[in-house]
């Protein structure tokens, strides 16, 4: 022990976490021998996600199947065999991407063009709605140091951000004291609306419970108040009208407003139009004081392939190149609708994990096609695919651009090198772009 | 039996578990698990930690039964996000794109019997040789 | 490099005084040079016109603003299309297009050079991750520093040395070429959903007014001998009656001067020469500002001209964007930055037959051709504001020719003649002054003008061709031969390489990126860095070390070193 703290170790600093949309950025991560050995400010998910790099029978070799066995086999083969999928397909998926760099994105979207495919992020599965619903009312937000400096109130609706986004009250929203709010979150105001009472809504000056899948209903009634209008019901989505006045009220008089919204809304019920009424509801609020809305974006980089492929196509998912140009509908070109409806024949799937996180009817689709899949660990993913070329961790062994959940990008640095022969899914992606333009 | 509204989403477990290894106990720990409101666990007859079935069109899951500490929410079930969750979520998006991961009615039995799977045999035993 | 000799063609390069003259022009190792270059490729362009390869000051091709509005609009993007082609890569949007094609249109048009004007500095890496995959062009972008908290307050305190080393800070933190000024302090007023009204409108809680913003920021500009002018987009955008605003603004940086340019570069006037106290009796005060604009000797501007089209409006002005979207009820992104700035975005619908668009069509052309010196009148839409860069064609159409304007006084809103002076007027522009107003005039706004702009010796070999014989074509009467002609470039050539042959793309390179890095004193510099630690980990959200654009996201950096280290000695 003594040996080991007279040896010195390298502390990194300003390291950006590659968890949530959060994107912490005051990470210090301590490293000997190429060994990250202590991490610190970063919440209980992100701290495990940097050790995560040390898990014991970490994947350093590609596999590919083989009569139905996986067995290793070489970078060169395995990106030759995905080349081979792709280019052999007629309509293959190519989905993920909200764990890996921008830089990675920028060659997935060359692919996914050159083989006419449809590509998609997870944004399909999480803030997909809420784009939705963007692009029907438009969205009035801001940078989070807004609602630190400013914010004198702030809603959660239908989002946890105590187990999901850990920081983000401490860094952002409440707790942290901003140049007009300086005694931090004695000047500020937290409301949670939610249809359970989560360990966010315990921490809460006020929790109101609403019904479930009566956020569009609750939205509505709130929107009838600001706007100076009737309320025809006694209680709505199970808040009494009463109690919707007070807060309608609260919502005006504020001179900051925030409301931060999750999957509550966007996965319930009305969906996206759950969203757009939020919304109508922040514009509402702006003719009488000053008011944001922001979406919880999840993983660290799901806003970044939005932007990406916004920049690069005009759309910021479920993009379908099998005319030659872009093309987005969600809901036809949206990787659950093109797994389910049995379209896709071979998928490409990148730094996420659909075995684990879309629906039986899905996976059961995936299951059936030949699968590539590219990332660090093994996943359920990783079990059905056919060929697996393991990645390294971007913002820990690879540098990288991100996208925080308010669109401010930050480069996420390398702090440790990766596994020997382990190359990042930029570089993999871009080897099987040119294995598949070869020869063109 | 009861008959429920499931809700799936992130916990602060399954996202640490997540990170270590899905294929890890700690995340079928943290993941392979329903938090039902105690009032709801006693209908059932069932106490933390037995063992209960879940069942929707889609399909049926073993999970461990939890004491809901974000309660009460009598009437509703919630399964972490992950492969046990989505063994049951629902088909469709109602053309948004977006599947349905929340509001699924679900039955709920005991199944103190029966085993709860790992991510690894889940998908071996759901979706291998489809 | 290549070299090339362009043979034949009429040469119109108002910075060198040649006009309309047959002449050939050589380029070797991509720049102009005296004699051809042995082996050089022959072009010939017997019957064409030649000008210098096109330059854009103000449009918004890239990053946070922009590709906001391309998310805001999936209806726009099914406008407009490219396939990709064994040469070039997808891509969509009329208003808003995606990068690629943004690069791929311009060079179409004859455009070698383009700059994006309202960078908030917080998302600089986005605007340089944008700028990265634009190709065809040389690139630049301006940081925002109209609500800048540092800025604000320095000037406040009549630091003016700490406020230039904090803007030198600044670009090379951002990789920015020029300053940028939008609604001067309106838009950290815009924080608390408020404005401020007038140049002597405090801003809230800082105390500073926007007249003391842009006159403080011009001494700085010119402090630091940066190439461009301060870059203002006036207080009171789009409001009735805001000329006033407008004319004393062109005053405020009276004082300042620089023997080479202007020391104001006032941006897309058409949005500011407004009359009228109600949308009733809405009107153009265009010869007003015009007057004004010919009277001054620091002041130049660009119009903003308004095409009638349906397009996106995108501003850094925030309070400006929600206002308009109130008038409209259409969708509305809004985009404070916090410290910074306060980027909006809405749509709008320029239809010929409202009063209040024609009028405003009416304006931009006004502007055009009341201000007499060409190289004080440059022509802009404020792409995709009053309308997308690919509409330039159509407004140099209308510039040429007066009979283009009668017809099209004819189809639009009776109002257009009635409330401006269109109507009355004769002038025609000539080729000459076209090749001032979207090229030489633009680089040497800039500061560009060595090596952009122009065709001499030592300039760039950027050379734009249009398939139009000057003897036997009369723009007046062949207007839309015109329009046509400037739609597709003969040849468009960018560092002596033809990028475009008969309105096709042949070649796809990428350009450079233009930042400036001015060095002040050393001193002065650690004391204002200081001062940036101490904000930055109380205000901001991101850690200092983290804010800096990294050297790897700008592709092909052209970096301007300027020494202004006599600022703090």
């Amino acid at each position: 022990m003594q040996e080991s703290l007279s040896k010195r170790c390298t502390v990194a600093s300003d390291v950006v976490c590659p968890f949530c949309g959060t994107l912490c950025d005051d990470i210090e991560v301590d490293v000997k021998d190429n060994k990250i050995t202590d991490v610190r400010h970063a919440c209980r998910i992100g701290t495990a996600k940097f050790f995560s790099v040390l898990e014991e029978g970490r994947p350093t070799k590609p596999l590919i199947r083989k009569n139905g066995v996986m067995v290793e086999t070489t970078v060169d083969t395995a990106v030759k065999k995905a080349a081979e999928i792709l280019k052999k397909s007629i309509r293959p998926l190519l989905y993920g991407w909200s764990s890996t760099s921008c830089e990675a994105h920028a060659h997935g979207i060359a692919i996914a063009e050159e083989v006419g495919g449809v590509i998609d992020g997870t944004t399909s599965v999480c803030h997909g709605p809420s784009v939705l619903a963007i692009q029907d009312v438009g969205c009035p937000s801001c940078t989070l140091a807004e609602v630190k400096n400013r914010a004198d109130l702030v809603i959660y609706w239908g989002c946890n951000p105590m187990h999901a986004h850990p920081r983000h009250l401490s860094r952002y929203t409440i707790y942290p004291r901003g140049y007009f709010r300086e005694r931090g979150h004695q000047d500020r105001e937290l409301i949670v609306i939610d249809v359970r009472k989560t360990d966010t809504a315990k921490i809460a000056n006020k929790f109101i419970k609403v019904d479930y899948g009566r956020d569009y209903e609750l939205l509505g009634a709130i929107r009838a108040a600001v706007n100076g209008n009737e309320i025809n019901a006694e209680v709505v989505g199970g808040v009494t009208k009463e109690e919707i006045q007070k807060l309608a009220e609260k919502l005006k008089n504020c001179q900051f407003g925030v409301i931060f919204f999750g999957m509550g809304l966007t996965m319930t019920s009305a969906k996206h139009r759950n969203i757009d009424n939020a919304i109508c509801l922040t514009k509402d609020l702006n003719r009488h004081t000053k008011f944001s809305i922001m979406p919880m974006r999840g993983h660290y980089n799901v806003t970044g392939f939005g932007e990406v492929l916004t920049w690069q196509t005009g759309y910021p998912y479920a993009v379908d190149f099998s005319t030659g140009y872009p093309r987005y509908n969600p809901g036809e070109t949206s990787a659950n609708d093109v797994l389910q409806r049995g379209e896709a024949d071979a998928a490409l799937i990148v730094a996420s994990d659909p075995v684990a996180h879309f629906p039986r009817k899905s996976v059961e689709y995936l299951a059936k096609m030949p699968l590539i899949y590219i990332g660090p660990h093994h996943t359920p993913t990783s079990l059905l695919a056919d060929v697996f070329i393991p990645s390294t961790f971007v913002g820990i062994e690879t540098g990288g651009t991100a996208y925080r959940m308010d669109t401010v990008p930050l480069y996420a640095k390398k702090v440790v090198d990766g596994p020997k022969g382990v190359l990042s899914d930029e570089e993999i992606l871009e080897r099987i772009y040119k294995e598949i333009v070869r020869g063109k | 039996m009861i008959e429920v509204n499931l809700i799936t989403g992130r916990t602060i477990e399954q996202g640490a578990s997540m990170e270590i290894s899905k294929l890890s106990d700690e995340y079928t720990k943290a993941t392979a698990i329903c938090e039902l409101d105690s009032e709801d666990m006693t209908q059932l007859g069932i106490k933390d930690g037995d063992n209960v079935k879940v069942s929707s069109v889609a399909g049926s899951v073993i999970v461990k039964a939890r004491n809901a500490t974000q309660g009460p929410h009598k009437g509703m079930a919630f399964i972490p996000m992950g492969p046990w969750a989505n063994s049951i979520t629902g088909t469709g998006s109602d053309s948004t794109g977006m599947p349905p991961f929340k509001g699924i009615d679900v039955k709920i039995e005991e199944a103190k019997a029966e085993k709860v799977l790992s991510a690894r045999e889940l998908i071996e035993e759901v979706y291998r040789g489809i | 490099m290549a070299s090339l000799i362009i043979k034949n063609g009429t040469v119109y390069d108002p910075a060198n005084n040649v006009n309309g003259e047959k002449m050939d022009i050589y380029i070797k190792d991509g720049k102009i040079v005296e004699k051809a270059a042995r082996g050089a490729k022959k072009i010939d362009c017997n019957g064409k016109i030649i000008m210098p390869g096109g330059v854009e000051i103000h449009s918004h091709i890239a990053g946070g603003k922009v590709n906001s509005g391309r998310l805001l609009r999936p209806e726009d993007h099914k406008k407009l299309v490219m396939p990709k082609t064994k040469l070039t890569r997808s891509g969509s949007g009329f208003s808003t297009p995606s990068t690629f094609m943004t690069g791929y249109l311009y060079s179409k048009l004859g455009y070698t050079t383009a700059m994006t004007p309202a960078m908030p500095p917080l998302m600089a890496r986005h605007t340089h991750e944008e700028l990265n995959d634009i190709p065809m062009l040389d690139k630049g972008s301006y940081p925002l520093t109209d609500g800048n908290w540092f800025i604000m307050r320095y000037l406040k305190d009549g630091d003016i040395e700490k406020a230039a080393a904090y803007a030198a800070w600044l670009l090379r933190s951002t990789k920015g070429f020029a300053l940028k000024i939008t609604n001067p302090g309106g838009t950290e007023a815009w924080g608390w959903g408020k404005n401020c009204k007038s140049l002597d409108d405090p801003v809230p809680y800082f105390d500073i007014t926007p007249r003391e913003i842009i006159k403080g920021l011009a001494e700085v500009n010119e402090m630091l001998g940066l190439p461009h002018s301060i870059h203002l987009q006036a207080n009171n955008l789009g409001r009735l009656g805001n000329y006033e605003t407008t004319i004393d603004t062109i005053k405020v940086p009276s004082g300042t001067k620089n023997k080479d340019r202007q020391t104001l570069h006032l941006t897309h006037v058409q949005f500011h020469s407004y009359g009228g106290d109600s949308w009733k009796n809405f009107e153009s005060e265009a010869e007003t500002v015009a007057k004004a604009v010919n009277k001054t000797d620091n002041a130049i501007i660009d119009t903003g001209n308004v095409t009638l089209d349906n397009t996106t409006t995108m501003t850094a002005d925030g309070p400006m964007e929600y206002y308009l979207q109130s008038l409209t009820h259409f969708k509305w992104m809004n985009r404070d930055v916090e410290l910074e700035t306060a980027p909006g975005i809405t749509p709008f619908i320029y239809s010929p037959k409202m009063s209040t668009a024609a009028i405003q069509w009416a304006i931009g052309l006004e502007l055009g051709l009341l201000i007499k010196d060409p190289w004080k009148v440059l022509m802009t839409t404020d792409h995709p504001n009053g309308g997308p860069f690919t509409r330039y064609p159509r407004i140099i159409s209308w510039l040429m020719s007066r009979p283009a304007r009668d017809e099209m006084l004819e189809k639009v809103n009776a109002a257009a003649g009635k409330r401006s002076s269109l109507a009355s007027i004769d002038r025609e522009y000539d080729f000459n002054d076209i090749a001032t107003v979207t090229r030489a005039g633009q680089a040497r706004s800039l500061g560009l003008s060595e090596t952009k702009g122009h065709l001499g010796i030592g300039a760039h070999g950027d050379v734009a061709v249009y398939d139009i014989d000057p003897d036997n074509m009369d723009p007046s009467k062949d207007f839309k031969g015109i329009e046509k002609a400037f739609s597709a470039a003969a040849y468009t050539i960018k560092g002596g390489e033809v990028l475009v042959r008969d309105g096709e793309i042949v070649k796809v390179t990428y350009g450079n990126t233009y930042w400036t890095n001015p060095h002040v004193d050393k001193s002065l510099e650690k004391e204002v860095l200081s001062d940036i630690e101490y904000n930055f980990k109380r205000y901001y959200s991101v850690n200092l070390a983290n804010y800096p654009v990294q050297d790897k996201y700008v592709k092909n950096p052209i970096e301007l070193k300027i020494d202004a280290q006599k600022v703090g000695a």
